[in-house]
């Protein structure tokens, strides 16, 4: 599904180094994990690869079911399949969660030739989604994530995933801002959307979020790029004995 | 609420949206028609003056009103204090009157107006011909805007150039007692009620463009509300520019007698041409007892091209004086066009208890100058404004909110709220806030807010991200500041307001 070979990436504006020679392959059906400290450049991977302008890629290729994703602006990588669950979602004061998602949903099926879906449709398929997450009518009018809990941000997000039905979904710290009840609801969220045919990228700080979302592959990132991967069992040992040991044998 | 309302509206009006679709990208009604006019010579001289009131068959009392308003405006300035800047305008060198040759006898119904002319109604959307309810807005019931639930018809009062061409519905209008006509039909047939009220709220000698637009207005619409009666439709007058350097000086006459209520709608659009076009129009509402009027505009005139030439100058004095007590006036306006803009609807509140409101988008994109704002001036006992203003700037453009908030010494526990929020987008544009306060009893309140924010980076790239492209996020975030305006406005205006808001904002980003 995901596929990154050797990828370098600076910023823009400074001539810093952030992403040196990073690889990684996620096939489809699978759910990878992404651990790694501060600063090891898992949120610039994520910014990246879903087209945020200030980074400059100076080597290496990032490709979605083969197509070229570089080339891309961020709204065709997004309809080409390509999600991002952001750690700080961004406030859109006036415009209605609702109007948003069916804005973007339609956005993005216009984009692949398909045909718009209609008003009706759309109100039956959110409000069946919005409740599995506990998302009640009046979040769905409230404007995009304007004076919504940590909690509330984190659902949105998912729910907005679960309407657009992307194939590689990204999650970057979505665990963060989180209580237990609320991780739940989230995991609970993103399990349902596991698919043979859908892959998931997961970045956390934390080994808690892969006891809900259990991935098949932990990767550890360290320096701007991956430095080890294993399976759960990896997650419980950085948990138990920190990055820096690995990050010595690296 | 406002998710469910846009399913509705969208279900329910597809014919408009369509309709404002199909008129394409850029600058949609770039196009001239041609129909052959009928010009005065150009410049200003009593001779014109009374050419114009003798080819409307005025009565000599109007024409004498006319000539002193010109004798006047002789002696003023040109008023220079707004933050606008254009080429010096040579009021010699305009036409004063133009209209379509076929209209020099007038028609008796809209069968017989010039099929051109109406195939230029339809190019503008309007389907005046074949169904003259502007916008159907059928199963418009289940949101109401009024909660009356009865079929949602508009009236449309066109106007080509300057002289109106065929008033719907006036039928049914008559039958409630509304006289809703073109203004010189008004000044043979009603003298006694134009006598009373024109130049009433906006006298001939207020300014500079006001007192042009008393001496030389071709034509324009009177509107006049019975004591008790609620307009069984909206009100809609259209302007269209049309002939090349024909300064448009329509005059608006509007008056709602006691308990009475009308909404009225004025949409503008005019063709691309390139000599800039001077247009100065004055409109009046007189509101009496318990009486409330609703003025929606949609201005959507030539803004001039990406190096700001071409465009319409759009001198506007608009003034309503709610006369009696509780009577209520509420002003939405949505400015998306004209090269310069300068423009104050105003609230008079005189009667005890009478309320004005102010809503207000202003969009400027290139080289857009707009200078506009409103005036609320508390005369009586307990009465109530509220100014909502969003200025939103792009390209090079300025857009400056100037405000009066005037609490005069008898207005006791009058209070007044406003909001000016600006939005720029890009780094080149330039917003401005200029807000004059004066209280003069102590009882009184007054309060003012202002934001500016800017369309940022972050929000731009959730939007993207989620599959919108650069123009439908930008379109999306800016109709979303704007939401408290466009939900004043009447549904089937709102639906066109949202879309013309994108597209003039079109190109701004990227």
């Amino acid at each position: 599904m995901l596929k990154i070979e050797n990828l370098h990436v600076k910023l823009e504006e400074e001539d810093k180094q952030i992403l040196k020679g990073l690889s990684l392959e996620v096939p489809a059906g699978e759910v990878h994990a992404i651990m790694g400290p501060n600063g090891s450049g898992k949120s610039t991977l994520s910014y990246v690869l879903s087209g945020k302008d200030g980074y400059e890629v100076t080597d290496g290729t990032a490709t979605l079911e083969g197509n070229d994703l570089l080339d891309l602006e961020a709204e065709e990588r997004a309809a080409a399949g390509l999600f991002l669950a952001f750690q700080y979602p961004v406030e859109i004061p006036g415009v209605g969660n609702m109007t948003f998602l069916r804005t973007a949903v339609n956005a993005q099926r216009k984009a692949r030739g398909e045909e718009e879906m209609s008003a009706a449709e759309f109100l039956k398929v959110i409000r069946a989604k919005a409740k599995d997450l506990k998302i009640d009518a009046d979040m769905l009018k409230r404007p995009v994530n304007v004076g919504f809990s940590g909690g509330e941000k984190k659902r949105n997000e998912i729910l907005q995933m679960a309407m657009l039905e992307p194939k590689m979904c990204i999650l970057d710290e979505t665990d963060s801002g989180l209580d237990v009840d609320a991780m739940k609801l989230v995991s609970d969220g993103v399990n349902a959307l596991r698919d043979p045919n859908r892959a998931f990228l997961v970045i956390t700080h934390y080994q808690r979020l892969l006891d809900h979302i259990v991935p098949d592959v932990v990767h550890i990132m360290a320096g701007g790029k991956i430095v080890k991967s294993g399976g759960p069992e990896l997650a419980l040992e950085v948990e138990k004995n920190g990055y820096a040991d690995l990050m010595e044998s690296a | 609420m406002a998710d469910d309302t846009m399913v509705a509206k969208e279900g329910v009006e597809q014919e408009t949206v369509d309709a404002v679709k199909s008129l394409g990208d850029k600058y949609k009604y770039g196009w001239e028609t041609d129909i052959e006019m009928e010009y005065a010579p150009k410049g200003l001289t009593e001779d014109i003056v009374r050419l114009i009131s003798q080819k409307n068959d005025e009565p000599e009392w109007m024409t004498e009103w006319r000539l002193s308003a010109y004798r006047r405006w002789l002696q003023m300035e040109e008023p220079d204090w707004a933050m606008v800047e254009y080429p010096e305008i040579n009021f010699q060198d305009q036409y004063y009157y133009a209209r379509p040759k076929s209209m020099e006898t007038k028609p008796k119904s809209l069968d017989e107006v010039d099929p051109k002319l109406l195939a230029t109604y339809e190019k503008l959307g309007i389907p005046l011909k074949e169904q003259m309810i502007l916008a159907g807005v059928e199963g418009a019931g289940e949101v109401p805007a009024d909660g009356d639930n009865s079929e949602r018809k508009v009236a449309v009062d066109a106007v080509f150039d300057s002289v109106s061409v065929g008033t719907t519905f006036k039928k049914e209008l008559e039958q409630a007692g509304v006289i809703f006509c073109s203004i010189s039909e008004a000044i043979r047939e009603h003298p006694e009620l134009v006598k009373k009220y024109l130049g009433s709220v906006v006298p001939p000698t207020d300014n500079f463009y006001a007192t042009l637009n008393s001496a030389v207005f071709s034509d324009g619409s009177f509107v006049y509300i019975p004591p008790g009666v609620r307009c069984p439709m909206e009100l809609s007058t259209y302007f269209r520019i049309n002939a090349e350097n024909t300064g448009q000086f329509e005059r608006t006459l509007i008056i709602a007698d006691k308990e009475a209520y009308v909404s009225y709608l004025e949409g503008c659009t005019a063709p691309q041409r390139d000599t800039a076009q001077l247009h100065a129009a004055v409109v009046e509402i007189v509101i009496l007892d318990d009486a409330e009027v609703k003025y929606s505009t949609v201005q959507n005139w030539f803004p001039g091209d990406e190096e700001g030439k071409g465009g319409i100058f759009n001198f506007v004095t608009k003034r309503a004086d709610c006369r009696g007590d509780r009577s209520k006036v509420m002003w939405t306006q949505v400015e998306t066009g004209s090269a310069v803009t300068w423009k104050y609807p105003s609230c008079v509140l005189r009667g005890d208890e009478s309320q004005g409101e102010f809503y207000s988008i202003a969009i400027t994109n290139n080289m857009q100058q707009a200078d506009t704002g409103t005036k609320m001036t508390h005369l009586g006992k307990n009465t109530r404004s509220r100014i909502v203003s969003k200025g939103i700037s792009a390209g090079k453009s300025n857009n400056t909110y100037r405000g009066l908030v005037s609490m005069h010494p008898k207005a006791t526990n009058s209070r007044n709220y406003t909001q000016c929020d600006s939005l720029l987008i890009g780094d080149q544009c330039g917003a401005h806030t200029v807000p004059y306060i004066e209280v003069k009893n102590p009882s009184s309140r007054v309060e003012h807010e202002a934001t500016t924010s800017k369309v940022d980076d972050d929000q731009m790239f959730y939007c993207r991200q989620r599959g919108m492209d650069e123009e439908e996020a930008v379109a999306l975030i800016v109709n979303g500041f704007a939401k408290e305006v466009l939900q004043a406005l009447p549904m089937e205006f709102a639906m066109e307001a949202q879309q013309l808001v994108a597209i003039s904002l079109e190109g701004s980003v990227g």
